[in-house]
């Protein structure tokens, strides 16, 4: 154990989340619970359709009312946020293509992010931005359009923007599927050094076992059919607490 | 080989009157009309034309309901659209878009002055019990006002529905959903998230629509004839009562202020452009400040609702029409006629058979030219792997561009030079005109779309490129065909001045009829007509959905 009961509470914790899709009996994901302390990354794999992004969806807030009915507690920094709105949330998330705005520059996107409750001074906030750049080996960036940049550049630009919008989690959907191998691992790598250093608890989304095991967390197998609670409590194993505490000893199947 | 000429066709079938109609347009506004007896350069017919009474008042009216309306109309449509960015249920509302869409202009601006007038609906519906009116409210103007307001109003009923539909069309293009959360889940609202990440992106794919509304809103005459002010009325209206008069020395300052016309749109285009750059920096500035005012989402919720009683105005308004249609008798201040009746559509019943007849053989034929073209040069492009230009989108929009009423007078004149002036086919090349931009712009998408597979598997099998086209891409287009060419029916239905100057004022369609007894028939007609305008191009619709389901509903693929 790493994080402890106050580690849990600054993490991420799910607890009994149910969705189905409207109008259908079987549920997509039934009764999961889980939880991420800071810095660690739990990764969740199973084949597509398995509801991992709708999971994804339904956390950060974007899960379409009228196509699912979905139920469960999400905690972030000792905080339920299940009933706001997506942008109240603080959930930062990536994507398996970029979505950078092709209509602002490279600053213009971390820009948007940068919340001007918190930095109003014009040059401070572009300051960030250009010192966020630098960090990423993108230094002088500033004004170049997104299109121009190539995968990999737009993937960290991509994860500058969450983390400049100082996120409590982070939600990944994928995001290395796109990249070559080569630029995956350098890509993945930088992304969880970022994680660690900021202490994010992180979701994981894949089905690739390579970033399972580069993401050096708990891993949990969401089958085709349903993930139920005894399964999760079997499968985290620490007792029967539907919040089961992770035991961070590697990735089991 | 004939399909490669397809483009130059269209192209001639487009620009040739548009670029003679110009010519016989600007020469009399020189003084060279030679066929009443004018040879000579001269600035004669602007002088008339600028010392004519009350021509500044005519000029800034034209400014301000056109400039008005086009900001007004972009504002409505993208606060409605920021709007069901996050309330998907407004989008239930969708299903009001195709009778706006359809029914014409002039109907249009009929039923919305009989919701607005004085004795109209609404002051009907508080009157007498709130208001104390047993009789129409005598000083208060509310239809043809001085400032042109009902003008503004009429218009935004019809433009707004037309913008929406473009930015629903253009929303197709960029990944709207990945966006809308990316931009929350970085702290934006959703209304706001819409107008700081989506619509900047689909502006350049509207901005021709947009201008097509600013070119349609500085020039329109029927809906002016009806809604605007008569003394001055706004410049287009002016120069088409100059144009019919009988004093045929008239025609010179016509001529002067239908070129007028041209200039402004031009102008008016120009300085649009002018401020796109300033605007879209300012609202560079604004996306990066990286506010997340409520006020901007408070502000975008209420022209969203804003433009939702509009839409419900023209609603209403077509709805007023067909209650007419059948009204006996419908005292002020009943809100319901006291009496229903029959009979005027049993006793005009032929009459407007006839009338029918020739509005939907006009739009029929201009509608089936529109779609054989459409299709040659759709085709054209393929085969020969073309990248569709800006350029030929632009020249596809030159039509909805140049006013009506700069190019239609110097048609007017070269058909009569030609004997052609006053028959069916004349007023259905000039109606084909309107039409293919709107049947091209309908179709391209879709053809384009098409899963090029079909035709390589096809191709692979054998099958010849035209065997290809007639027995693959056709049957498998069947739904869009149709659609653009309701959409094509809809738009031959509703011109006036077209049909007006190259029928020479004996070709009677459903539209020219309810403009001409716009001002003071019989409500109760008039109500039958602008049921009829609007009736059958929605008819035209339904067939377009209703045909394909009852021709393959074998397979369920297609339908």
């Amino acid at each position: 154990m790493t994080g402890g009961i106050s580690g849990l509470c600054q993490g991420l914790v799910l607890e009994c989340i149910s969705i189905a899709v409207k109008g259908e009996s079987r549920d997509l994901v039934g009764g999961l619970s889980l939880s991420v302390p800071p810095g660690q990354v739990l990764t969740i794999m199973g084949p597509s359709g398995s509801g991992k992004s709708t999971l994804l969806s339904y956390i950060a807030g974007f899960l379409d009312p009228r196509v699912f009915a979905a139920s469960g507690r999400i905690m972030v920094g000792g905080e339920f946020i299940e009933y706001l709105p997506a942008e109240d949330r603080h959930v930062g998330i990536l994507f398996q293509d970029p979505v950078l705005f092709p209509h602002l520059t490279v600053a213009g996107n971390l820009l948007f992010g940068l919340r001007r409750g918190r930095w109003r001074d014009r040059r401070k906030r572009q300051a960030m931005v250009s010192d966020a750049l630098a960090s990423a080996g993108l230094a002088g960036f500033e004004d170049r359009d997104p299109s121009t940049l190539s995968g990999g550049q737009k993937a960290r630009v991509t994860l500058l923007r969450t983390l400049l919008s100082q996120p409590r989690a982070l939600l990944l959907d994928e995001p290395f599927g796109k990249l070559d191998v080569a630029l995956r691992e350098e890509f993945r790598s930088f992304v969880f050094a970022h994680v660690r250093e900021r202490g994010l608890p992180t979701l994981l989304v894949t089905h690739d076992p390579a970033d399972a095991e580069a993401a050096a967390g708990v891993v949990i197998q969401l089958n085709d059919v349903v993930v139920r609670p005894s399964r999760i409590v079997e499968t985290i194993g620490d007792g029967a607490s539907p919040v089961a505490p992770l035991s961070m000893s590697g990735s089991r199947r | 080989m004939l399909l490669r000429l397809a483009p130059a066709l269209t192209l001639i079938v487009l620009g040739a009157p548009i670029v003679l109609g110009l010519a016989w347009t600007v020469l009399p506004a020189f003084g060279y009309f030679p066929a009443i007896g004018g040879t000579g350069l001269t600035l004669e017919p602007w002088r008339v034309l600028f010392a004519s009474p009350g021509f500044e008042r005519a000029l800034l009216l034209t400014l301000t309901t056109g400039i008005g309306t086009t900001v007004l109309a972009l504002l409505a449509a993208v606060g409605f659209c920021a709007m069901t960015a996050h309330r998907p249920s407004v989008l239930r509302l969708r299903s009001a878009l195709p009778p706006l869409l359809a029914s014409p202009p002039s109907a249009m601006a009929l039923g919305f002055a009989f919701v607005i007038m004085p004795s109209g609906w609404l002051v009907r519906l508080v009157s007498p019990w709130a208001t104390g009116f047993d009789r129409p409210p005598i000083g208060l103007v509310t239809v043809q006002d001085p400032l042109g307001l009902s003008l503004i109003g009429g218009l935004l009923v019809k433009e707004v529905p037309y913008l929406v539909l473009m930015i629903f069309a253009a929303s197709a293009q960029v990944p709207v959903g990945h966006t809308l959360a990316a931009a929350r889940a970085l702290g934006q609202r959703p209304a706001t998230a819409w107008l700081k990440a989506v619509f900047p992106q689909i502006y350049p794919q509207i901005r021709l629509p947009v201008f097509a509304v600013l070119a349609f809103s500085l020039s329109v005459v029927d809906m002016a004839l009806i809604l605007a002010p008569g003394n001055p009325p706004p410049l287009a209206v002016l120069a088409t009562r100059w144009f019919s008069n009988y004093d045929l020395s008239l025609y010179y300052p016509a001529a002067a202020a239908a070129s007028l016309q041209l200039v402004l749109v031009v102008l008016g285009l120009l300085a649009w452009l002018a401020i796109e750059r300033p605007i879209a920096v300012l609202g560079c500035r604004w996306i990066e400040r990286g506010g997340r005012s409520q006020v901007t989402q408070g502000l975008t919720d209420a022209i969203g609702v804003t433009t939702v009683v509009l839409g419900g105005l023209g609603v209403i308004a077509l709805a007023g029409m067909a209650i007419w249609s059948v009204a006996a008798a419908w005292r002020f201040p009943h809100a319901l006629p006291d009496g229903w009746q029959l009979s005027l559509w049993r006793t005009h019943g032929d009459q407007i058979g006839t009338v029918v007849g020739t509005t939907a053989a006009i739009g029929l034929t201009a509608v089936t030219i529109a779609a054989i073209l459409t299709l040659a040069c759709l085709e054209n492009e393929q085969r020969r792997s073309l990248r569709p230009g800006t350029t030929a989108l632009w020249l596809l929009y030159l039509p909805l561009l140049v006013p009506q009423i700069a190019f239609l007078f110097g048609v007017q004149v070269v058909l009569i030079r030609l004997g052609l002036d006053g028959t069916t086919s004349a007023v259905v090349w000039v109606n084909l005109i309107f039409v293919l931009p709107y049947v091209f712009l309908s179709l391209a998408d879709p053809f384009r779309a098409l899963d090029p597979r079909y035709a390589a598997s096809a191709a692979a099998l054998g099958a010849s490129r035209w065997r290809v086209f007639f027995a693959v891409k056709l049957p498998l287009l069947t739904r869009p065909i149709l659609v653009a060419c309701a959409v094509g029916f809809a738009v031959s239905v509703g011109q006036y001045l077209p049909t007006l100057f190259a029928g020479a004022g004996r070709i009677a369609t459903l539209t020219t009829e309810a403009v001409t007894l716009s001002s003071g028939g019989d409500r109760r007609i008039l109500g039958i007509y602008a049921v009829l305008q609007t009736g059958v191009p929605l008819l035209a619709y339904a067939a377009a959905l209703w045909l394909p389901l009852m021709v393959f509903r074998r397979f369920r693929g297609l339908a």
